[in-house]
């Protein structure tokens, strides 16, 4: 009996401590890239490294505007894309499709989360980046060689499809079905039901998709650096090249030693990218959970 | 003149001073998921006046009323044969056009399902959406109704507030008046008051009885005290069948069938 | 009146649109597949599965990418094991020893949720500095403790979700026989028994393809892995170097690489898919 119960004592403690540990790792990633990102920090004011728009790491210029600039156009690009096909697939899956064929699109949808990113990337180059170089660009009477933040908007459009769509299909099937009958027996069409009453209801749990996708989009790496042709400038069309702060890290980390304050630099756009994606999965978890609450 | 097929009884004849059927119903089958729901169901529903649907749960009572106004099409793998004719337009036609049968009745359902927005959009809702865009004429819509139902000198002052805010009694009203502003001629209620304490009760009941003027009511209940309460006829449905029909006060005192009998009695429930 | 012609008609292009969307979210996998293999199938051969890299394998001579192949089933197995046993435990303690709804259970989900949407970026970042500042370098044993570090999120939510399906009844049943708390978690964890092997499977395919968090701690290396304290080469990196070289028949190696990734993907999935239809009938 003892020994049951001493065994218990074991389980519960050896678990506590392994769940204390996990939590102190996002403590520890904050305060170890903190720390590595003391010296450039100290170097320069925050504002100048974040608005200067000159990179050139041997001459000590270290502005990050292009950096951020190429995250958000490929952000923005991706999320213009994505958002309203998006919505409106989940939308036609929870009220029109039918149980047979929700059955069979989410699954595959799953399939599509399950692609790792490089194959993603293989993707972009194969497809995307000489559709764009050849035929997409002459039309606009711009010579490009398809190795652009629209490439790598496209990209990660695709990859953050299926997130966005199973947290918008979970969060339309919290709707209680009363609310459509409401509006149907008023006489409304299945589309005003949508628009006007269904649209409405889900905007928070909707919005929470998007956020999440949005933190997505800003981490993701491989995929984006293989097709967005990496030059530290600001972007000035859609089918300019662009270099997004995660394809900065990856590329550069390594042989960034001998040059003086190089690393603590990278170690700066690592801390950037870590905050802003913490806060935007705080926020949306936060609104998800509490919407999951209401519901159940 | 308009016979009730499924009470061929000599008392049927006595049911004759109805002024017009509303709603007449031949032939009704319906099956959900393969399972027969409604077996041969052929009712004529009078006009201006109360008929409530009672009987034990799984009877198939709320699935009538949906069939009414085709809210059930909604739902999957449903199979419906038969006629409903609303005045004496068959809403399962071919060409019947679904959110014009489903304009002329009001649905309250059990529980209050106020839309996400405020109270005046609430009532609103609907009339915009059959093209009303002109801001007086819905003010007045929105007045009228909310008066209608007694709730105007309770939210008089916060016609913006989200409708959430009410209490579930105000709520129910707000409901029943949101259905009566796309002026439908027909109210259907599926136990409307069973979510609400005694005294929202009474003031629903109180303003169907005051609306039944003007409209054509049909409710479901399981309450036979409110049945009796409120209803001029009343429908006894049993395993998805009609089982009586008729005035309430003969279907109550004095009911033919042997099942009907064992029900008043309370000894099914 | 607005006509009811233009109701029906606004409908049917709002309709037509989001069938469109759903065509082309759905139709964007086959396409991804149907590229992959379409590019990759003429290149794909034995010898590219057999063999490591001879000399002059990236001028695009004789060779393979056994190393790669290798490398990625070590690294993914050794850290979905790992993520594994620490995941167990912290799910089992957030689900029997946890009061639930508590706060600390509700914030320790909220942090594994947002631990899971850190990039591997980040995580390879922090990694790789650690290992500077210890001297490692960068070598299969650095790969393995960042992407555990990666995987253990997603142990934990998948499981986390699952044992919320476990009917309250079972938990009290157990407990009023007279279980310990230790006890009534090993009941749980039969139970989740199916639904813990999609989570691994997941968790193992997360491991496989992932390439920032290993581009900077595990390196490259053309032979197999031997030690794990030497740098060793991963499929999703072999893709990523071989397709920037501007040799065709390298790059061609790359599609024929990036198909067997896609291949293995393929099959871990549908074995999860497998596997959770079956915990879906068990619950029944």
């Amino acid at each position: 009996m003892i020994s049951r119960l001493a065994k218990d004592k074991i389980a519960k403690n050896s678990s506590a401590l392994l769940l204390g540990l996990s939590s102190l790792l996002i403590l520890l990633v904050f305060l170890g890239l903190l720390w590595k990102a003391q010296p450039v920090l100290q170097e320069y004011s925050l504002g100048q490294l974040l608005s200067e728009s000159v990179w050139a790491p041997l001459k000590g210029k270290f502005g990050f505007l292009p950096f951020i600039m190429g995250t958000l156009w490929v952000t923005a690009l991706s999320l213009l894309l994505a958002v309203p096909l998006c919505i409106a697939a989940s939308v036609y899956l929870v009220e029109y499709a039918s149980d047979r064929l929700r059955n069979m699109v989410l699954p595959l949808v799953n399939v599509l989360a399950a692609i790792p990113p490089v194959l993603y990337g293989v993707w972009g180059v194969l497809f995307v980046v000489p559709l764009l170089g050849t035929y997409v660009a002459p039309v606009f009477g711009i010579s490009s060689s398809g190795y652009s933040v629209f490439a790598g908007g496209i990209v990660l459009a695709v990859m953050i499809f299926p997130i966005m769509v199973s947290i918008m299909v979970e969060v339309l099937q919290t709707i209680p079905y009363e609310l459509r009958a409401v509006s149907l027996s008023l006489g409304a069409t299945r589309w005003e039901t949508i628009k006007h009453v269904i649209l409405k209801k889900a905007k928070p749990g909707l919005l929470a998709a998007v956020v999440l996708a949005i933190s997505r989009a800003f981490g993701e790496t491989i995929a984006v650096l293989m097709v967005c042709g990496n030059i530290p400038h600001l972007p000035k069309s859609i089918f300019d090249a662009g270099y997004p702060i995660p394809a900065l890290i990856a590329n550069n980390f390594g042989e960034m030693m001998s040059i003086p304050l190089y690393d603590s630099a990278l170690m700066f756009a690592a801390l950037l990218l870590f905050l802003i994606i913490f806060g935007f999965n705080l926020i949306s978890r936060l609104i998800l959970n509490r919407l999951e609450g209401q519901h159940s | 003149m308009f016979p009730y097929p499924s009470l061929e009884t000599e008392k049927a004849q006595d049911l004759s001073p109805i002024i017009l059927p509303k709603i007449q119903i031949k032939n009704l089958n319906v099956q959900v998921e393969g399972k027969q729901i409604l077996k041969n169901i052929s009712l004529d529903i009078p006009n201006n006046s109360i008929t409530s649907i009672i009987g034990p749960s799984g009877c198939g009572k709320t699935t009538l009323l949906k069939t009414l106004n085709r809210l059930l099409d909604d739902q999957k793998e449903v199979e419906v044969s038969g006629s409903v004719l609303v005045n004496n337009e068959d809403i399962y036609a071919p060409g019947a056009e679904v959110t014009h049968i489903r304009k002329k009745m009001g649905l309250l359902s059990q529980k209050p399902f106020p839309l996400p927005m405020s109270i005046f959009d609430n009532i609103a809702y609907g009339p915009k959406i059959h093209g009303i865009r002109d801001k007086k004429a819905l003010k007045q819509i929105v007045e009228q109704q909310l008066i209608n139902v007694g709730l105007w000198e309770e939210v008089k002052d916060r016609l913006d507030a989200s409708a959430t805010r009410l209490s579930i009694g105000q709520q129910q009203r707000l409901c029943l008046a949101r259905g009566l502003a796309v002026a439908p001629e027909i109210i259907l209620g599926d136990e409307s008051t069973s979510a609400l304490d005694p005294i929202s009760t009474q003031t629903i009941e109180n303003l169907l009885i005051e609306l039944k003027e003007d409209y054509t009511i049909v409710l479901v209940t399981h309450i036979l005290r409110q049945a009796r309460r409120v209803s001029d006829y009343i429908l006894f449905l049993y395993n998805g069948e009609i089982a009586e029909f008729g005035r309430t006060e003969d279907v109550l005192l004095n009911p033919q069938n042997e099942i009907t009998k064992q029900y008043v009695k309370g000894y099914i429930s | 009146m607005r006509n009811i012609k233009a109701r029906l008609i606004e409908e049917k292009i709002a309709k037509g649109f989001m069938q469109l969307s759903g065509i082309i979210i759905t139709g964007s996998l086959f396409f991804i597949v149907g590229t992959i293999l379409y590019k990759g199938l003429p290149y794909l051969s034995w010898e590219m599965i057999s063999q490591t890299p001879q000399g002059g394998f990236y001028m695009g001579k004789e060779g393979g990418i056994l190393n790669a192949i290798l490398g990625s089933l070590y690294l993914a197995s050794a850290s979905t094991f790992l993520a594994t046993l620490i995941g167990i435990p912290i799910v089992l303690y957030l689900n029997v020893y946890v009061k639930k709804g508590s706060l600390l259970a509700r914030s320790a989900k909220l942090l594994f949720d947002v631990l899971f949407g850190i990039p591997s970026i980040v995580y390879g970042a922090i990694a790789f500095s650690l290992m500077v500042y210890l001297g490692i370098r960068a070598s299969l044993l650095g790969g393995i403790i960042t992407i555990t570090l990666l995987t253990i999120p997603i142990i934990v939510r998948t499981l986390d979700e699952l044992i919320d399906t476990i009917p309250t009844d079972l938990r009290h049943v157990t407990s009023s026989l007279g279980a310990t708390r230790w006890e009534t978690a090993k009941v749980m964890l039969k139970y989740i028994k199916p639904g813990l092997f999609t989570a691994i499977l997941l968790a193992f395919g997360r491991a496989i393809g992932d390439v920032a968090g290993v581009l900077l701690t595990t390196g490259f290396s053309d032979n197999l892995p031997k030690y794990i304290d030497e740098p060793t080469a991963t499929l999703p990196l072999a893709i990523f170097f071989q397709l920037s070289s501007p040799i065709p028949e390298v790059q061609g190696r790359a599609y024929a690489s990036a198909l067997l990734l896609t291949f293995l993907i393929l099959v871990i999935v549908l074995c999860s898919h497998i596997l959770a239809s079956k915990q879906k009938k068990h619950k029944i």
